[in-house]
């Protein structure tokens, strides 16, 4: 009897290995396949033969992406993006949440404020009256349109309220006692106390900078000023690469790199900053969801 | 967790008393609540931000109730009430735009829940752990990716010429236009989605479930409860409830079908069965500048929108015993 239980839950076993390994492969695959073709050469890709391990090795397609203005000058505002959205939308929502956290403060508006900041993040303007009013405000063709409107998100203040309260107030009233200041007090206990959920909200906030592209397109006409996604989408969804780099004749800088080559070898680009972080990430993101889920 | 020399100092002054040598401002309760200063100026960047980018837009709303005049701006333009909202419903196009956007929504939150919790529930019967990290490392990976990346990752696989038609074609099936027949198109959508986000949706059941007292299984596998008594009389009745409240939320969302998925992925030849009221809105009003009908869907979203997240939110405390707010 316990044998043929525990044959049956083997064989239970391996089908859920089997199935697991099913699922692994449909995700890893495809980027399998992707990395295989940006380190292939050109008449291996354009004859689509290339399967999941380059043929005729090359590195070309990159050297070809860097050699690419746009690409390169899109990268450079990517990063540029990043270092300054992060620690801006993390001040941000570290000052909102402190004199929010504490009904102890007994800061007369506390609840009215915290009801806005909820009840504006439910009404979703569309795109059009967005639009125009970032075009009243300046913004339209500016690059700060990527980082201002985001520096305040509700979900961020409520993520860093929530931790702040978990802190003993008895804490923050010892330090006031000792004579430090409110900026002390946020600066010196609650910041320290909360590393946890501000580094969630770092590595939240870069994922979210680097692969926004949308507001890139449209809020920045002058595509010399767009993040590297923003250009990533127009030239992933034309023919611009593929023309230029495989046409008939082609005969430029780059006799061995193919369109779709030079478009995998971006995507990777793309790709690297988030696996580099992907770790980190991957030891916050639940206890940043539990953080979360616990009511504002 | 790095605690600074302030944090612990004044954790130390409430246990003992200052050590003598030291002096200190002694400073009484009621004036610490007295500064209130310092308080309003950290709110004032927040203030500001909520003004100019939450409240602000919401002035432009009016312009689906004027003849819009960019040269008048809105104030100079004439106001012709709902006649805008009247030619959109009038000439249909919002009873396509609802389907599509319900259907490919709806599809989306049950099989992207169903996916998690499916997925969740398989990854905690592995008990060889560098395996079940390997797979649950690379199934969330793709949550992180943008729909541009994903969307070149979904053309070369998905083209005529990419590996999914040359599976089909070795298994003897014919090929299929996944992005431009228009029956198929709605399924790439949600299933592409799914695939997507199935390794990050099954984080929270993962979470959920452990909670489980491992006790509690040991005490059930003495007592003879084999693997599937323990998924229904042990699992299941913790990660249900979290799925019920996921997909009542999601369906407050049911209007964001993914504009930006769909942006990347649709082409003309989809739009019948492939367009929802985020990319709509996009091309009527940034693509062919009718600024006046795209606001019309747009508003209409909107304020649909706030009632179905009101609702969701509602049910959810009914149902699920746990609200969003």
């Amino acid at each position: 009897m316990v044998r043929e239980s525990s044959l049956k839950y083997v064989i239970v076993d391996i089908v859920i290995y089997l199935l697991l390994a099913l699922i692994l492969l449909s995700t890893a695959l495809p980027f399998a396949h992707e990395i295989a073709i940006s380190f292939s050469g050109r008449a291996p890709v354009r004859a689509k033969s290339v399967g999941l391990w380059p043929q005729e090795f090359t590195l070309d397609n990159y050297a070809a992406a860097m050699a690419r203005k746009q690409f390169a000058r899109a990268l450079a505002i990517s990063c540029l993006r990043v270092i300054v959205a992060v620690p801006a939308t993390l001040l941000v929502a570290v000052l909102t949440a402190y004199p929010l956290a504490f009904e102890r403060f007994q800061l007369p508006g506390r609840r009215g404020f915290l009801m806005a900041l909820i009840l504006i993040n439910l009404v979703q303007v569309g795109l059009i009256p967005r639009y125009l009013s970032y075009k009243n405000l300046g913004l339209i063709d500016n690059p700060a349109v990527l980082i201002l409107p985001t520096l305040l998100t509700t979900f961020n203040t409520i993520l860093v309220i929530n931790y702040f309260r978990g802190v003993p107030f008895d804490l923050v009233e010892a330090a006031m006692i000792d004579g430090a200041s409110h900026w002390q007090v946020l600066s010196q206990v609650m910041v320290p106390m909360s590393t946890p959920v501000l580094a969630t909200i770092c590595l939240f906030t870069f994922v979210r900078h680097w692969n926004a592209w949308f507001d890139g397109v449209v809020y920045l006409r002058n595509a010399s000023n767009w993040p590297l996604q923003s250009y990533l989408y127009t030239v992933l969804s034309t023919t611009e690469l593929s023309s230029e780099y495989s046409g008939y004749r082609y005969s430029g800088r780059w006799p061995n790199v193919s369109g779709d080559g030079v478009g995998a070898a971006m995507v990777l680009f793309a790709v690297l900053p988030v696996l580099i972080i992907y770790p980190l990430l991957q030891r916050y993101f639940v206890s940043g969801i539990n953080l979360g889920a616990v009511k504002g | 967790m790095p605690v600074t020399r302030m944090a612990s100092m004044a954790r130390q002054s409430l246990a003992r008393p200052a050590p003598p040598g030291v002096a200190r401002r002694r400073v009484s309760l009621g004036s610490i609540y007295g500064r209130r200063g310092a308080l309003y100026l950290m709110l004032v960047p927040a203030a500001v931000l909520l003004i100019v980018f939450g409240v602000y837009p919401l002035w432009g709303v009016s312009i689906a109730f004027v003849r819009y005049n960019p040269v008048a701006g809105l104030a100079g333009s004439p106001w012709v009430g709902l006649a805008h909202f009247k030619e959109v419903f009038r000439r249909g196009v919002m009873a396509g735009l609802l389907r599509n956007t319900l259907l490919i929504s709806s599809g989306k939150i049950l099989l992207g829940e169903l996916a998690g919790l499916a997925f969740a529930l398989l990854v905690r019967e592995v008990g060889w752990r560098p395996y079940r990290q390997l797979v649950q490392t690379v199934a969330t990976i793709p949550q992180f990716f943008s729909w541009v990346i994903m969307g070149a990752l979904m053309l070369s696989i998905l083209g005529s010429s990419g590996g999914v038609n040359d599976l089909l074609v070795w298994l003897g099936l014919g090929k299929v236009k996944f992005l431009t027949d228009k029956n198929i198109f709605p399924f790439v959508l949600v299933l592409s989605d799914v695939w997507k986000e199935f390794g990050w949706s099954s984080v929270i059941y993962l979470a959920a479930l452990t909670q489980i007292d491992p006790h509690l299984v040991e005490a059930a596998a003495v007592d003879g409860a084999g693997r599937g008594a323990r998924l229904w009389l042990i699992e299941l009745p913790i990660v249900v409830p979290t799925f019920v409240f996921l997909v009542v939320l999601g369906f407050g969302y049911i209007l964001d079908a993914g504009f930006e998925q769909v942006l990347v992925l649709y082409n003309p030849t989809v739009y019948q069965t492939g367009d929802i009221l985020d990319t709509y809105v996009y091309r009527m009003g940034l693509v062919n500048f009718k600024f006046e009908i795209a606001t019309v869907v747009g508003v209409f979203k909107c304020v649909v929108g706030f009632v179905t997240i009101l609702i969701a939110n509602w049910v959810s405390g009914k149902v699920a015993g746990q609200r969003m707010f």
